[in-house]
């Protein structure tokens, strides 16, 4: 499951998911026909408007219920939430038993990437190296709708080379919210401000989550101020390597990234 | 619709009864402001001192919650009790409010009811008005708040003296509460010592912003009031049904003296205050000052059940408020939002009224269990209601349902109530068709795939620069303060359609 927003901006994020869980030894399949969760719809309160999203999410993703595929998995603690507490509400709200029942079957084994590597593979050490200054922002729905706890925290101790440090109220929304953040923008913003302050505290040269999202909303306000932090999925630092760390796979300061090797194709 | 969850069983003139559940009227009370969130957010969050004033009294009480909370091992025991006991309360209602109204009656009180704001202020005033008084003084009380009580005695002629410090500072100052629990948490002792300078007879001129010296100004104030009022108006925490005893949880004593000192006492309740036995007062007595003001247990319990002969108040009045509570009832699910104690936690642990303040809501019922009671209560009429915004200022974060002492699921009932304010619109608005487009674009993979190749605009727009700064409205909100990096120049779907997932950047650079 890459999630729209990870499939159309934040490819990396995916293709970290994918190399990650490939090093490990396991088969990655990419289901062509996924879009989106229906997420956005859900929390800005499109509830009929989100059931075609959520009835195409569970056919495309179903197989996992008929066991042709172990797990899904997604590079996103909101997207999970979304399909785990909410795709069966909302089938059954419009009235849709059945679909609330496949959805609810696709939801048991659907997991955040966290989640999967700890809970499901047993793994907290995946072979990552990643020599950098790193604190982690534990994101809304990883936090208190999945309740990840420190599964994140595990992955990233085990990482060689990185050095963590702790995030002065870390657990403190970010501001972003979906659409929050742009129907109470100037709130959402004042949100930023004291998430940024924290992360600026750390002195720490990359800022991680599970989610894009809240990292495209911390991001875009360091890059603005040109903090010189960039942001950078979890998927990202447990894929690398060696092999992997060169300057350009470090990415850009600021949180908003170039992809030198992609522009010259 | 089903009719079958009304809350108000004993309405006896049914001459406007149409059977249905009925919202807070408008025009009536304080559940609805002026202008939307996100405009009166505006204003709030340029004020600077209100942010350093929220930020450092929601920050001490959190700490001090937490505090309290870890010391128990059966906290999530005691959430969980709480909570069967308020549904089984909503599940039976009706008969609960008919057995504390026969038990307060057997014990001497009166028991009214009143279907709205205004016919709970029309109680009110005609019970101080037979008494021939002209003031009262008033235990803080959030009904009391909700109906514009105060404003509709000084209608008749009657002066409401508020008593709880806090109430007496927003009352002097001409202000109205921010806070369910600390209704002048918005203002500093500076600001307070000035409110009491201006506002306060006989204060001494002297009076310096020590909190000590505050509290003995404002408590000879008080005492004044104390010893010469005849009636005395209140809200309650609890009301147990198989009693008919009322209660009242506090800290300073001040609402004690309300309670016992007067002859005529009234109380006005909102009808889910109610629990069914004296035992489960035990879980709400350990929940609430928990959560509320970060105490094991408060200073101030006071509990009466109707009238004792030669002891405390002569006559006692209970008016049961529905003011909008049938409504909610009358959704199974939506409900739960009538569990709430007013404890606060929600308030103070949530990030956007931690940054905003009350007043920023419109509604005496702020923060996020605000944002879904207010709209609840009232209806939502359409898009221009300014309740129609509330339930989308919040982030969704989840902290609320983490803080709440009877585990109401406040981000889903967010949700609902999104989803309640987008069905009000009488014709779709901008955001309708943009979202209806969304959802056809984003349920076929084909259609998503052709609207992925609009990205290419954006790279367009962010340039060599790499990043996009300035975006057209609504998006402008996002990027008024927040870069959006430029799209990739290949979609994660791009990508495995082209190598199958081989990761051939990092295999042709090593």
């Amino acid at each position: 499951m890459a999630t729209c927003l990870g499939d159309a901006m934040f490819p990396q994020a995916v293709k970290g998911t994918v190399k990650l869980l490939r090093r490990l030894g396991h088969e990655v399949v990419f289901p062509e026909g996924q879009t989106c969760c229906g997420q956005m719809h859900v929390n800005t309160g499109y509830l009929r408007e989100a059931v075609p999203l959520v009835r195409h999410h569970v056919d495309v993703f179903e197989p996992v219920a008929h066991g042709e595929w172990d797990a899904v998995v997604a590079p996103s603690g909101s997207c999970t939430g979304c399909v785990r507490h909410q795709h069966a509400m909302v089938a059954r709200r419009a009235g849709d038993e059945a679909l609330a029942e496949r959805a609810e079957a696709v939801a048991g084994r659907t997991y955040e990437l966290s989640e999967l590597l700890v809970d499901v593979l047993g793994v907290t050490d995946v072979g990552a190296y990643y020599p950098h200054r790193v604190t982690y922002h534990p994101t809304c729905h990883s936090l208190r709708m999945l309740r990840v706890a420190d599964k994140p925290l595990q992955l990233l101790r085990a990482v060689r080379g990185l050095e963590l440090v702790e995030l002065p109220d870390a657990e403190v929304c970010c501001g972003f919210g979906g659409t929050f953040a742009v129907k109470n923008g100037e709130t959402s913003t004042a949100m930023l401000a004291d998430k940024m302050r924290n992360v600026l505290g750390t002195r720490a040269e990359v800022c991680t989550a599970g989610d894009s999202s809240c990292l495209m909303h911390i991001g875009g306000g360091l890059g603005r101020l040109r903090t010189g932090v960039r942001t950078v999925h979890l998927a990202e630092i447990l894929a690398s390597t060696e092999a992997s760390q060169t300057p350009a796979a470090a990415g850009s300061a600021g949180g908003v990234r170039d992809e030198p090797a992609e522009a010259q194709r | 619709m089903s009719t079958t969850h009304l809350g108000m069983p004993a309405v006896r003139d049914d001459s406007h009864d149409t059977g249905l559940p009925t919202y807070s009227p408008a025009g009536q009370g304080n559940l609805r402001g002026a202008t939307s969130f996100p405009k009166a957010a505006h204003e709030k969050l340029l004020d600077t001192q209100l942010r350093r004033n929220l930020g450092k009294a929601t920050g001490i009480i959190r700490g001090k919650r937490a505090g309290v909370v870890a010391e128990l091992d059966d906290w999530e025991e005691l959430r969980l009790a709480g909570s069967a006991i308020k549904a089984d309360v909503m599940a039976r209602l009706p008969e609960l409010l008919e057995q504390l109204e026969e038990n307060v009656t057997a014990r001497g009180g009166h028991v009214h009811w009143a279907r709205d704001a205004a016919e709970a202020n029309r109680i009110v005033a005609d019970l101080v008005r037979a008494t021939g008084a002209d003031e009262v003084v008033k235990v803080k009380s959030m009904a009391t708040q909700e109906t514009g009580l105060n404003e509709a005695l000084a209608e008749q002629g009657i002066a409401a003296w508020e008593t709880d410090l806090a109430e007496l500072i927003v009352q002097l100052g001409h202000d109205a509460p921010s806070h369910i629990l600390v209704p002048a948490i918005h203002r500093n002792r500076s600001e307070i010592r000035e409110i009491f300078l201006r506002e306060m007879p006989n204060v001494d001129p002297a009076l310096a912003d020590d909190p000590r010296e505050l509290a003995m100004a404002a408590r000879a104030h008080l005492r004044r009031k104390f010893l010469t009022a005849k009636v005395a108006v209140s809200g309650a925490n609890f009301a147990v049904a198989d009693t008919g005893t009322l209660s009242v949880v506090e800290s300073e004593g001040n609402g004690r003296m309300c309670l016992t000192l007067p002859d005529t006492l009234i109380t006005l309740m909102g009808v889910e205050k109610l629990v069914p036995t004296w035992s489960d007062l035990e879980v709400f007595l350990q929940l609430l000052p928990r959560s509320s003001t970060g105490e094991r247990m408060n200073p101030y319990t006071s509990t009466w059940t109707g009238v004792t002969p030669g002891d405390g108040p002569q006559e006692f009045h209970l008016v049961l408020l529905d003011n909008g509570r049938s409504a909610v009832l009358a959704d199974e699910d939506g409900r739960a939002a009538l569990h709430c104690i007013r404890c606060s936690a929600c308030l103070n642990v949530c990030p956007v009224y931690e940054r905003v303040g009350g007043h920023a809501y419109g509604s005496v019922y702020p923060g996020p269990i605000g944002a879904v009671l207010s709209p609840m209560l009232t209806g939502i009429s359409g898009p221009d209601d300014p309740n129609a915004s509330l339930p989308y200022a919040s982030s969704l974060c989840g902290a609320c349902f983490d803080a709440c002492p009877v585990r109401i699921d406040i981000p889903n009932l967010l949700v609902q109530q999104r989803a309640a304010s987008v069905e009000s619109h009488p014709r779709p608005t901008a955001q309708d068709l943009a979202l209806r487009a969304a959802a056809v674009a984003m349920s076929s993979p084909g259609r998503f795939a052709a609207a992925e190749k609009g990205l290419a605009l954006g790279r367009l727009v962010a340039g060599r620069k790499g990043r996009i700064s300035s975006l057209p409205w609504p998006l402008s909100h996002w990027t008024d303060s927040r870069d959006v990096p430029a799209p990739p120049a290949e979609t994660a779907r791009q990508w495995w359609a082209r190598t199958g997932g081989n990761d051939d950047e990092q295999e042709g650079r090593a």
